[in-house]
């Protein structure tokens, strides 16, 4: 299922929203260099998944969010029931 | 246009929002029992509050002509004290023929620990002895993935309620097609910086259509925004769909999902 809104008229609505998107990501990373540079032996897990997440919007699409959702998640473990034990109704 | 909110915490919001949600045309609100934002003290702060849920809320939302109903249950947080839940659980069946009442939830996982399991089993258990809805909170962020993949596990598993009767709530991009496929309904939370938003959902709409598919605001205690239905509503129909469309999914599909409830009746 698609809109009626064509590539011209998605940009005519959303382009500035994106730019806007877009810069605000730029800045944050501008800040976390900055703060890296006061410390740069800083291995906090959250800034190396920051870092490598970028990459993922640079892909092809389509599946960029899906793959931003599964790159900040816990993978999921076949063996859950067993490691937590649980008892069966 | 219409619509309903389904899943909204209205305990935690001040008359003014039902005015605005009124003037908005919300017509019904479906509230889940949820952690209050602290662990209550006992048993006897959930009886108060299934009190405060299916006696009071639907008073202060009838003055704005906004239908209330509810859902009952030991959210997944406090989940972790097993004892505590299972004397909860306990106490559901007291309200559980009131009118307002539409099932079992919001229940499920949080930080997806053995004790939240086992008690969202022994919630399962209850739903299908007393042939409720089930209504389900999937984690958040980090959570959300491997949460959700145990919770279908757990109701495939559990094998005794039917895919129709569940709702998997606040699926994003990387749990929908999981929950769809599973045969269950799923709603799309449009929450600031944790969850959904109204792009996205529509987006979401997009992709998979508007078979089995809510969208509701969650407004909580926390920075959330009740009329973010509106907002999807407007975005919708900024892409160019039918009103049709936009109506399936706000007020259509929940009324749907309801009516599987033997009490619901709309309008009462």
């Amino acid at each position: 299922m698609t809109g009626t809104n064509g590539p011209g008229e998605l940009l005519d609505r959303e382009f500035l929203q994106i730019r806007a998107q877009i810069l605000t990501l730029a800045a944050s990373l501008d800040r976390l260099d900055r703060a890296l540079e006061q410390n740069p032996a800083s291995n906090d897990e959250r800034l190396r998944l920051i870092q490598s997440s970028v990459a993922l919007l640079s892909q092809a699409g389509p599946g960029r969010a899906e793959a931003v959702q599964l790159h900040f998640s816990d993978p999921y473990l076949p063996d859950w029931r067993s490691r937590l034990e649980i008892p069966t109704l | 246009m219409h619509y309903i909110d389904p899943h909204i915490h209205m305990v935690s919001r001040t008359t003014d929002d039902y005015h605005r949600m009124e003037l908005a045309g919300c017509k019904m609100v479906s509230e889940p029992a949820f952690w209050a934002g602290f662990d209550r003290s006992g048993p006897e702060g959930f009886r108060d509050y299934f009190r405060q849920l299916t006696e009071f809320e639907s008073k202060r939302a009838a003055a704005y002509h906004i239908a209330h109903r509810t859902w009952l249950c030991i959210n997944a947080k406090e989940a972790e004290n097993v004892e505590l839940s299972r004397a909860v659980i306990a106490m559901i069946p007291e309200f559980l023929e009131r009118p307002e009442v539409l099932g079992i939830g919001e229940i499920g996982l949080n930080k997806n620990t053995r004790n939240e399991s086992i008690v969202f089993l022994e919630h399962l258990e209850l739903a299908a002895r007393t042939d409720e809805l089930v209504l389900v909170h999937t984690p958040h962020l980090r959570d959300k993935y491997r949460g959700t993949r145990m919770i279908l596990d757990m109701v495939a598993d559990f094998g005794r309620i039917r895919p129709e009767r569940v709702c998997i709530d606040h699926v994003e991009e990387h749990t929908i097609q999981l929950a769809l496929d599973a045969g269950h309904w799923v709603g799309m939370t449009l929450y600031p910086i944790t969850k959904c938003t109204p792009a996205r959902a529509a987006d979401l709409v997009e992709r998979f259509g508007t078979d089995r598919i809510l969208v509701n605001s969650a407004g909580d205690w926390g920075h959330s925004d009740p009329l973010a239905v509106p907002e999807f509503i407007r975005e919708m129909r900024s892409r160019g769909h039918a009103d049709e469309t936009i109506r399936a999914v706000v007020y259509d599909n929940p009324l749907r999902f309801f009516r599987q409830c033997r009490r619901f009746a709309f309008p009462s």
